[in-house]
């Protein structure tokens, strides 16, 4: 052996055993989006100071860190914007040839998709949530629901055949915070499409993107008044449902405030559609393609932190493959990267506010108290910030809390079955029924429990996958009235004889 | 747990060691979640540990008509020494050619760490009776090939003789034993379906093999990230059930630093760290190399070299 050879065969002998391969973080850069100061309301076409005088700090709940001044919309601020929207509904927008507002809401898409970073930054920052998700997932479909409401815009009557569709008036619109931009294109894109003006109010904790949304909205010169934006808390919201002038409220969040809501409106003719909690089941059968249902499994419950109203929350699995299946999902939620929502490798982000992290937290204790087993991989958090480690509990019964009650965190309760009915027994003995997912490779099973399921949408062998020609809403106490595809048309247009 | 040892319908496999059950893969949710890999952003020092493995695990090269000694020989002084001006990039794992090249393979690389794989048993078509197959075995390993990459007979497989293609696994395997690692092709892109992918993987495993290997590059279509995280989750499924410990080998069309990044950290994130080894995992590839030690390079100095700096073997 010459010298050389036995020193590379030295070398090599003495390669390093790795004992991690640590990703280097990689974050997306924060600077792409300014963020003001401070922010007004916007009220026919620009910024105003709200009359209240009130302001309040929007966080980063990443770092806790106070991102902007925004304004706390009071009766006065609420009433403005209302008489700003009847006003461009009155005086142009609703006389408006269809094919013109076809055209601001696909001028509208194409803004989203070109400052398409610039959004999901600010989304992440403000919300939490993981860049990957707000880069993959929130900005495209927002954009993707502008893109197919405005092809509606035109084409109302065939939407409707027979009747002469024309649009409701004024619509008040209430969002969440777990989609902040998601949710704001489910509700503007039919509305505007349609014919209506909108006074729109973002979440209290995430009204950013929708502050930034404002300024599409200038660049794509949509008429003063047609969209207006105010922020603030739930008095805002409780303003805007009041308001004798508007005819129609759509309320996307807790069941709790969707039965205030509907209690304030009966009796006034308002229109109302109401998209709230859930608990949904996601049933794994044993003929389930295992690795994927895993995968399905994860992405239904850890998606955005939990934060999702359809979230598969209550894993049904076929006892007869229970045991694999947990030991499957354990070692995949191990691989589960939690941390800096804006590093481009995070799986699972921070917990939207203080408040719902205590919720999650004690539910969680409920569930411990309870009886259930509890699982969280190893998984080191930073030290500032809301955060939740992704957890499992199994040994649930139906009873406990954590069975029955929305968590809206990364907190996934395990049950199981041994027949189809039993499946569909539990999956639908909840007040809920938003959402449902059957893994098998049966194709006559999964047509057979769609049926039996009740629930607004039901997942064969995915998860928490949206598209804008797909409706989508609940049964029972998850709401009523659906958003997405021709069906969304229908809250926003008064329905004469043609 | 109540996973009974399944059987491809048709044949038995013997019950030791236990299989998982066959299963089914759903070919929209895998292509998710390998896409969904394929966007980690890996950086700076992570990407040099990725880039730095990748030589460490990969199977250089040549299997074309026009091969000969000289060119043999320089592609193997160039997998034992990649790069002449960096005394800390590693040798590759072996260098793959045809049989009759295997002489000139193992003369160069005498006394080095350098593996020598044979394609074997009628790479790559498999078309052959299965005496000449045995024949072609028996003859590269009397050569001092160290490893074989055999192909399975999918002509058999196709037209459900799953017996078939086990039985040829196992007595190339007896041909092996002890003296040759073997490694099964599967060729996935003549396979069709995942679920053709996964039946072929647990085959080929049941056969004997002491590794998987997606393709013989021959074709078009060959290692993808899909049908590579196909053929890891069986790994992972008969390691779980059996403590068996199966390698993985991802060859053809991998040919830039961030494509071979991309099936590492599938390894990573399937199989965990322990299967980021040439003893488990491998590249085969005959043009990635390059590329690996140019972007070491770049990572290192901050600037592209010219190509012209890079040795062509």
């Amino acid at each position: 052996m010459t010298k050389d050879k036995r020193e590379l065969a030295r070398r090599q002998d003495k390669a390093p055993i790795a004992t991690a391969w640590d990703y280097a973080p990689a974050p997306e850069a924060r600077d792409i989006v300014k963020i003001q100061e401070r922010y007004g309301l916007f009220i026919g076409g620009k910024f105003v100071e709200p009359a209240s005088g009130e302001r309040y700090t929007t966080i980063d709940p990443a770092r806790e860190e106070p991102l902007a001044e925004v304004a706390q919309a009071g009766k006065a601020d609420v009433d403005r914007a209302v008489r700003a929207a009847r006003d461009a509904f009155a005086n142009g927008w609703s006389a408006l040839r269809p094919s013109e507002r076809a055209k601001y809401l696909f001028r509208i898409a194409r803004l989203l998709q070109e400052r398409s970073r610039e959004f999901a930054v600010l989304e992440s920052i403000n919300g939490g949530k993981p860049i990957r998700e707000s880069r993959d997932v929130d900005v495209p479909l927002a954009a993707a629901h502008f893109f197919y409401y405005a092809g509606w815009a035109d084409k109302l009557e065939y939407a409707f055949p027979n009747r002469k569709p024309r649009p409701v008036g004024v619509a008040g619109q209430i969002i969440p915070w777990n989609f902040p931009l998601l949710m704001l294109a489910w509700k503007i894109a039919p509305a505007l499409a349609a014919g209506n003006t909108v006074v729109l109010k973002p979440a209290e904790t995430t009204p950013l993107s929708a502050l930034l949304f404002c300024d599409v909205l200038r660049q794509a010169e949509l008429p003063p008044g047609v969209v207006n934006i105010v922020t603030g808390d739930g008095r805002a919201g409780a303003e805007l449902v009041s308001h004798p002038d508007v005819n129609k409220i759509a309320f996307t969040g807790s069941t709790e405030v969707g039965k205030a809501i509907q209690k304030t409106l009966a009796g006034t003719g308002k229109r109302l559609t109401l998209e709230l909690g859930g608990k949904a089941a996601n049933i794994i059968f044993d003929d389930a393609p295992l690795d994927q249902a895993v995968e399905g499994i994860v992405n239904g419950i850890y998606f955005n932190q939990g934060h999702v109203c359809c979230a598969g929350s209550r894993l049904l699995v076929e006892e007869s493959i229970y045991e694999t299946v947990i030991a499957k999902l354990k070692r995949r939620m191990a691989t589960l990267r939690v941390g800096d929502p804006l590093d481009k490798n995070t799986d699972v982000g921070a917990i939207n506010s203080k408040q719902q992290l205590d919720k999650i937290s004690a539910l969680v204790q409920s569930g411990v108290d309870e009886g259930a087993e509890i699982y969280q991989p190893p998984c080191k958090l930073p030290e500032r910030g809301y955060w939740f480690v992704p957890t499992v509990f199994t040994n649930v019964a139906q009873s406990y809390r954590i069975a029955q009650e929305e968590i809206f965190g990364p907190v996934l309760s395990v049950l199981t079955f041994r027949t189809p009915d039993e499946a569909i027994e539990k999956a639908n003995n909840t007040p809920y029924g938003l959402s449902a997912g059957v893994w098998t490779e049966k194709g006559s099973r999964i047509l057979a429990m769609a049926q039996r399921l009740r629930a607004g949408v039901v997942w064969a062998n995915t998860y928490n996958r949206f598209d804008p020609a797909a409706p989508f809403g609940g049964y029972k106490e998850s709401g009523f009235g659906r958003e997405g595809g021709r069906h969304g048309l229908e809250p926003y247009v008064v329905l004469d004889d043609a | 747990m109540a996973t009974a040892p399944v059987l491809p319908g048709g044949f038995e496999l013997p019950l030791e060691p236990r299989l998982p059950r066959l299963g089914s893969v759903d070919a929209v949710a895998l292509e998710e979640r390998a896409a969904s890999l394929a966007t980690r952003s890996i950086k700076r020092e992570a990407k040099l540990f990725a880039l730095d493995l990748a030589i460490r695990m990969m199977d250089l090269t040549t299997l074309e008509g026009a091969d000969t000694p000289g060119k043999v020989a320089a592609l193997s002084s160039k997998g034992i020494r990649p790069d002449p001006s960096d005394p800390n990039i590693p040798s590759v794992a072996a260098i793959c050619v045809y049989p009759n090249l295997v002489p000139y393979a193992v003369q160069r690389t005498k006394g080095t760490s350098v593996k020598v794989a044979a394609v074997a048993t009628a790479f790559p078509s498999g078309q052959s009776s299965l005496e000449v197959k045995l024949l072609e075995t028996r003859e590269v390993i009397e050569a001092g090939a160290h490893e074989v990459d055999m192909v399975i007979n999918r002509g058999a497989f196709l037209s459900g003789r799953y017996a078939e293609v086990y039985d040829e696994v196992v007595r190339v395997k007896e041909v092996c034993a002890g003296r040759a690692h073997l490694k099964v092709i599967l060729e996935t892109g003549e396979l069709g379906t995942y679920d053709n992918v996964r039946r072929a993987s647990l085959l080929a495993i049941a056969g004997g093999a002491d590794f998987i290997k997606t393709s013989t590059g021959k074709l078009p279509t060959s290692a993808t990230l899909p049908v590579q995280l196909c053929m890891l989750e069986v790994i992972r499924d008969v390691h779980e059930e059996t403590g068996r410990v199966v390698g993985m080998k991802a060859a053809g069309g991998i040919r830039q630093s961030k494509q071979a990044v991309q099936f590492l950290v599938q390894v990573h994130e399937t199989l965990g760290l322990a299967w980021l080894t040439p003893d488990r995992y491998r590249l085969g590839a005959s043009t990635l190399l390059n590329d690996v030690l140019m972007q070491i390079r770049k990572e290192r100095t901050g600037r592209y070299q010219n190509p012209d700096y890079f040795t062509v073997d």
